[in-house]
């Protein structure tokens, strides 16, 4: 470019000392390119691009839009997904709360027969004991008079005494009484 | 400028000479007619082909999640016309294809100036000034058929106590028929400077004792230079939204 530039330059140099930018000659070509240029680049961008590039945004936005309203959607079934699910637990709990309370009732009404039947069976058991052991009681009482008369008797004998059984007999009696 | 090129030490500088207009086809210094093809005719159409692909291909798919050339494009849809949203509201969103195409033009030539041996369109004030006085005429015209002859409120301050108002005025006036100069010499002047400075920095390569501090300075210019092509990109399009918004609404 050097060695080309360089005759250009004095080329231009007659034509235009100083800035190339202040040649009043080629005004009328840069200035009719350039309107050209913005002609071309106004239609280009008005007829095709801009249109076409605020279509892509306004499709995105749409896009967008629609993609929050889908997941908006989503997350309400699934809300209710929940909901019903809760629903379904709460009721399964009540449920199992009621039959656990129906079998209790039942254990419950089975078990106070049975408490029932075994306390009268305790009750008679304990009456006929109690029966036996008066029997017993009174059959004791009336071997410890005997052995006490017999016991007195023999005690009277040794003692050189001379006692009738009447006697002692009356004695032991009235003894165990006091 | 030759001279004192020459008589810096043998070192040759031309700086001024890659914004040269010259017939693409042919010998150097043939006429230029205003329907020659020259070097500007070529990049003006490589920035439309460069807009063509960047705007129109990319986005060919239309896809739902966009892949990186339709994000880039989305992305300079999105910005631009939440700045024309931004600045003019609701009512100037129609005027967006238009500021659209201002912004298109302007960053992609500034970028395809970047490219090494390219031409820079847009550091010729031919280009920057039709650029600048088209938004201004466009701008005025539509003020006075939107609002009539009340569009002339923009130059009187109301809410400015009454003796300044003839004065505020005078400067409203200045300002505003200098806008389409300054906005315009703005545009051209960054890009002109920029790529001059490269090459006078390309110029200083040639000594070998200072070309390393050369070459890292047009490194740093060149990074630079990317960063003023985007901004002056930026700036151009949102004065002209600003100067929408005055259209629109001229009552301060």
């Amino acid at each position: 470019m050097a060695t080309d530039t360089n005759a250009a330059a004095e080329v231009a140099a007659g034509a235009a000392p100083g800035m190339p930018q202040l040649d009043v000659g080629t005004f009328g070509n840069q200035i009719f390119w350039l309107l050209l240029a913005l002609v071309a680049i106004y239609f280009v961008l008005s007829r095709v691009a801009l249109p076409r590039i605020a279509a892509i945004l306004a499709e995105r936005q749409g896009t967008i839009t629609n993609d929050i309203a889908a997941a908006e959607d989503l997350k309400a079934k699934a809300e209710e997904a929940e909901a019903a699910y809760e629903k379904a637990l709460a009721d399964a709990r009540a449920e199992a709360q009621r039959i656990a309370g129906e079998t209790k009732a039942k254990i419950q009404a089975d078990l106070d027969v049975a408490i029932e039947k075994a306390d009268a069976q305790i009750a008679a058991k304990a009456a006929e004991s109690e029966k036996a052991i008066a029997e017993i009681r009174e059959g004791a009482m009336e071997a410890v008079a005997e052995v006490a008369k017999d016991t007195a008797g023999e005690i009277v004998a040794a003692m050189g005494g001379k006692a009738d059984a009447k006697t002692i007999g009356a004695a032991v009696s009235a003894r165990m009484k006091g | 400028m030759a001279d004192e090129a020459k008589s810096g030490g043998g070192l040759e500088f031309h700086p001024m000479d890659q914004f040269i207009v010259k017939p693409w086809f042919g010998e150097v210094g043939d006429p230029v007619h205003w329907y020659t093809i020259t070097n500007v005719t070529v990049w003006l159409a490589l920035a439309v082909l460069a807009i063509l692909g960047l705007m129109v291909l990319t986005t060919s798919k239309r896809a739902v999640v966009p892949g990186k050339g339709q994000s880039i494009a989305e992305l300079m849809y999105g910005f631009v016309y939440k700045m024309v949203e931004d600045v003019t509201g609701k009512d100037g969103i129609k005027y967006f294809p238009y500021i659209m195409t201002l912004f298109m033009f302007i960053l992609c030539a500034n970028f395809l100036g970047l490219i090494p041996m390219s031409f820079t369109t847009t550091s010729h004030i031919a280009v920057t000034a039709i650029l600048g006085f088209g938004v201004f005429f466009a701008v005025t015209i539509l003020g006075f058929v939107k609002n009539g002859a009340s569009f002339l409120g923009l130059f009187w301050v109301s809410s400015a106590p009454l003796p300044l108002r003839p004065v505020l005025a005078i400067i409203e006036i200045i300002s505003y028929f200098v806008r389409p100069v300054s906005h315009s010499i703005r545009l051209a002047g960054n890009m002109m400077a920029g790529h001059a400075v490269l090459k006078v920095f390309a110029g200083f390569a040639q000594v070998a004792a200072i070309a390393p501090v050369a070459i890292i300075g047009v490194m740093a210019i060149y990074g630079l230079e990317v960063l003023v092509s985007a901004i002056q990109a930026y700036v151009f399009t949102i004065l002209t939204c600003v100067y929408l918004k005055d259209a629109l609404h001229p009552h301060h």
